[in-house]
């Protein structure tokens, strides 16, 4: 049975109910509780960060060589607060209902309050920590526009918001690190979740500099490992991001939620060949003053400069018009694919769309376009060796965020006692699409200003449990089937390679589980990766040995890509409906909108592993507005 | 197009290393360097041998991790352009390209062209931070910060932490790096408290790291992917003469 643990009360009250009556724990205690935080991105370090300041002692796990490299420094935009500085009628109210409908009323309306709620307070922390936010001339903070929303409440530091958030947790938690409330463990690889007694208990990690297995032991582990939108392998995602933190967790009785929602992020720099590693993204912030084009004429091969005005198609604008070029990113992703389907993509692959830029120079001049955006500007030449500021953009919808992950309930808790899932690696807030600029956020709520109350809140009752260590035979058992996994990777007598595997279950889950899906698809997705399975068991090549070795590292996370990909299937299968990013063909409109089926689908799918071979099972969480009226989400 | 590479192959910290040859064939010019890496390892896997392993994640240009030495250049020939965002068309067919990792006594190398760069973190452990707590902040717009002060502090903040600065730099020195964390913090109203403490305790584990001293060459702010500027460097030492003035 599903407990989402929603406070009582209305809506506006039930974070502040909450925090009220969570049990604490008093500060002499704390140094006798342990927590393990696996990813040191913007959830994970904040919460490591703030569990720490409190006087919880601390183990904290990245993959990277350090915890300021985490994906969380990429993401460019902007982070969203409702705090109406632009006195243009932005509220808490209004926040949560922008980010409730561009979830197409598929998350839970207490958590997305509480989000927009937090949102403020956000801001205000970032700046206290020295992040250098884009100001206005008198010195006040300054914001803008981003899709699915019409007020400006989007906070930036130039395109670089997420490096400057990231460095921010980041030095909050080597200040913490300094303080001796915090062990860093760079490098290292969490393969096994440790459960005793019904409880997770602690980890197996592996050290990626030396091979080593480390058994790792606490009273509650949090994993903040990020999303797993690499799993398409084109992704915007960084080439390490993986499932295989919360897989590993999955396959021990944490159920995952929402699988099948991935977002495709519009504005990514199209693939250009067969050798590519991954998609760049350019900020969704280009949408504030770029037009979005394709030519009017099918196979259209001119410069885009020489094709006139009257010939070409603005079709978000026409579809759109009260959104226009600031359409949420599923309906601008969808309606990119639409054109280049019908004939109409552009650039040598015919893959793209035109993001132009000429008549925002004609309208500010060039050096206000500069002063917005010159580094997007500059790394897109540095890619593409295109000056944009004198022809469009080439841009493309790319596999980028992932709305399903682990199942948390209010707490952000897992099925699991003690096991906390924070930032993109859990399902909650973003519904079936998540807003621009809402990422940042909720990876830097959860684990700023939630998890430092839920997380005491569990702990309080642990206080008195009989300590686990890792001579417990959970432990060794645990490490036994890593070490067995290792083996079989290094011992396998194929031709193929790692990247072999990750592209092909790529390729495959973008023609049959991306963009659009269909019955027919799904169900041949599902036969189509179990050959795979059969294949990469017994085809695989690892060189090298158990030391430092990238290749082994990359084996653990496609074997987990495999066995993700296929409940994404089950997921989208099961799913009858269209929903913000999960676009089933057999339902929409005559004019290729989304149908979705609030009758029969309203809820949350939570999927349960029910072993090797075996089908899924599925637990679903039923979603109640009380504070909002389900309505079609419609942005004409 | 075809190339010869001459790649660094150190099998841990304590192996001596020596350059090896390759050659590679069918490099567009469209792929980044590290595709071509990528190229270069998968014909390596199928020949069962061992890859060459080097660090990278992000591919963006930003998380930082990327970074070789290429034809004795940090991050290779183009200005402010991370190893990740080189593309192969800034070079030709028939070309040989040496390969090395990052060199600097306080970043031992672990494999190949992976280097261990943690001394950075214990750089900024020692001090490069405001010491704001979680649930204290006071509202955002009660700190005023003029344009040009919040815009000179990004343009510092801006650092990646790839190491470049140290790796160019004649004597290994990590004053860029560090100095750019300063005049970050320095700039800003929030870190003025312990901007004193803070700035001799960072030039002090700078040192202890084994980093040399700068001698303004400024190869490092030639280059540095992201343009951080040798003024950076300049704020710290001012700094750091302010905190030994008023140190009490």
């Amino acid at each position: 049975m599903i407990d989402s643990k929603i406070p009582e009360g209305p809506l506006a009250d039930k974070w502040n109910n909450y925090k009220a009556k969570a049990k604490l724990v008093n500060p002499a205690n704390r140094k006798k509780l342990n927590v393990i935080v696996v990813g040191t991105g913007l959830a994970g370090a904040s919460c490591a960060a703030s569990l720490a300041e409190q006087g919880y002692n601390i183990q904290s796990f990245c993959f990277q060589d350090s915890a300021r490299r985490a994906h969380s420094v990429a993401a460019q935009g902007g982070v969203n607060a409702a705090k109406n500085y632009k006195n243009d009628g932005d509220s808490t109210f209004r926040m949560f209902y922008d980010t409730i409908k561009g979830g197409d009323f598929r998350s839970r309306e207490a958590n997305v309050y509480r989000l927009a709620e937090c949102s403020a307070h956000l801001i205000d922390h970032a700046v206290a920590q020295g992040v250098p936010f884009a100001r206005e001339y008198a010195g006040y903070l300054n914001n803008r526009s981003f899709g699915g929303v019409q007020v400006s409440r989007t906070f930036y530091a130039r395109g670089q918001t997420g490096q400057q958030l990231l460095l921010g947790a980041y030095q909050g938690l080597l200040r913490q690190v300094s303080l001796g409330k915090v062990t860093m463990h760079t490098r290292h690889e969490m393969l096994e979740l440790v459960i005793i007694d019904g409880k997770a208990k602690g980890i197996i990690a592996r050290n990626l500099e030396t091979g080593a297995l480390e058994r790792h032991v606490a009273d509650a582990v949090v994993l903040a490992s990020g999303g797993y939108g690499k799993v398409y392998y084109l992704s915007t995602l960084a080439m390490g991001c993986n499932s295989s933190a919360i897989w590993r967790a999955h396959k021990k009785g944490a159920y995952m939620a929402g699988v099948s929602w991935i977002q495709f992020h519009p504005t990514s720099l199209p693939q250009h060949g067969a050798n590519q590693s991954k998609l760049t993204l350019m900020s969704e912030s280009l949408r504030n003053d770029g037009r979005i084009w394709v030519p009017k004429k099918a196979e259209d091969a001119r410069n885009p400069n020489t094709i006139p005005e009257e010939e070409r198609d603005y079709y978000l604008e026409r579809r759109y018009p009260s959104f226009g070029n600031l359409a949420p990113r599923d309906i601008s992703s969808r309606a990119a694919k639409e054109r280049i389907d019908a004939g109409h993509g552009v650039g040598p692959m015919k893959n793209a769309i035109y993001l132009d830029f000429s008549d925002a120079i004609k309208a500010q001049g060039k050096n206000t376009i500069e002063a917005k955006y010159s580094n997007l500007f500059a790394m897109y030449e540095k890619i593409t060796g295109i000056n944009a500021y004198k022809e469009p953009m080439l841009i493309s919808p790319a596999a980028h965020f992932t709305m399903g992950g682990l199942w948390v309930d209010y707490e952000l808790m897992t099925s699991i006692p003690g096991l906390f899932a924070l930032g993109e690696a859990n399902f909650a807030d973003h519904g079936a699409n998540r807003l621009g600029a809402n990422s940042l956020l909720q990876a830097c709520v959860d684990g700023y200003f939630i998890a430092p109350y839920t997380i005491p809140n569990y702990l309080a009752g642990e206080l008195n449990a009989p300590k686990a260590t890792i001579d417990h035979p959970a432990f060794k058992e645990a490490e036994k089937s890593v070490r067995a996994q290792l083996d079989r990777f290094l011992n396998s007598k194929g031709t193929l390679s790692t990247d072999h595997f990750h592209k092909k279950i790529g390729r495959l889950l973008y023609e049959k589980c991306g963009l659009s899906r269909s019955k027919e698809k799904l169900e041949e997705a599902i036969e189509d990766i179990k050959a795979l399975k059969a294949s990469f068991e017994k085809d695989l090549l690892i060189t090298g040995d158990d030391t430092l070795n990238s290749e082994l590292e990359k084996a653990g996370r496609i074997a987990d890509y495999i066995e993700l990909a296929e409940l994404m299937c089950y997921d989208a299968l099961q799913r009858e409906e269209s929903c913000g990013a999960h676009f089933r063909e057999e339902y929409q409109t005559p004019d290729g909108e989304a149908v979705r089926n609030d009758d029969d689908f309203c809820y949350v799918s939570a999927w349960e592993w029910k072993g090797e071979a075996k089908p899924p099972e599925l637990h679903k969480e039923p979603l109640v507005f009380e504070s909002v009226e389900l309505a079609v989400r419609s942005y004409k | 197009m075809k190339l010869s590479l001459k790649i660094w192959r150190q099998s841990d910290t304590s192996d001596k290393g020596k350059m090896t040859d390759y050659e590679i064939d069918e490099v567009s010019e469209h792929m980044s360097f590290l595709e071509m890496l990528d190229l270069l390892n998968e014909s390596l896997i199928q020949k069962k041998e061992r890859v060459i392993e080097f660090d990278h994640d992000c591919r963006e240009g930003i998380c930082g991790q990327c970074g070789v030495m290429i034809n004795g250049r940090a991050h290779g020939p183009l200005k402010n352009t991370t190893t990740c965002q080189l593309h192969m068309r800034s070079f030709k067919d028939g070309d040989t390209i040496y390969i090395e990792p990052f060199r600097a006594k306080a970043f031992p190398v672990l494999r190949d062209l992976k280097i261990d760069r943690s001394a950075f973190d214990t750089i900024i452990a020692s001090g490069g931070f405001i010491g704001a707590s979680t649930g204290q902040a006071p509202e955002a717009n009660s700190i005023p910060i003029s344009y040009e002060t919040a815009e000179a502090s990004f343009d510092a903040a801006a650092c990646i932490g790839c190491g470049a600065c140290v790796a160019t730099c004649k004597n290994a020195s990590a004053a860029l790096f560090t100095g750019a964390k300063i005049t970050h913090l320095a700039l800003l109203p929030q870190g003025q408290i312990e901007a004193s403490k803070r700035v001799l305790s960072m030039v002090s584990q700078m040192d202890a790291e084994g980093f040399g001293n700068c001698s303004d060459t400024r190869a490092c702010e030639i280059e540095c992917p992201q343009g951080i500027s040798i003024l950076s460097i300049a704020k710290m030492n001012a700094e750091y003469t302010k905190a030994l003035i008023f140190k009490k």
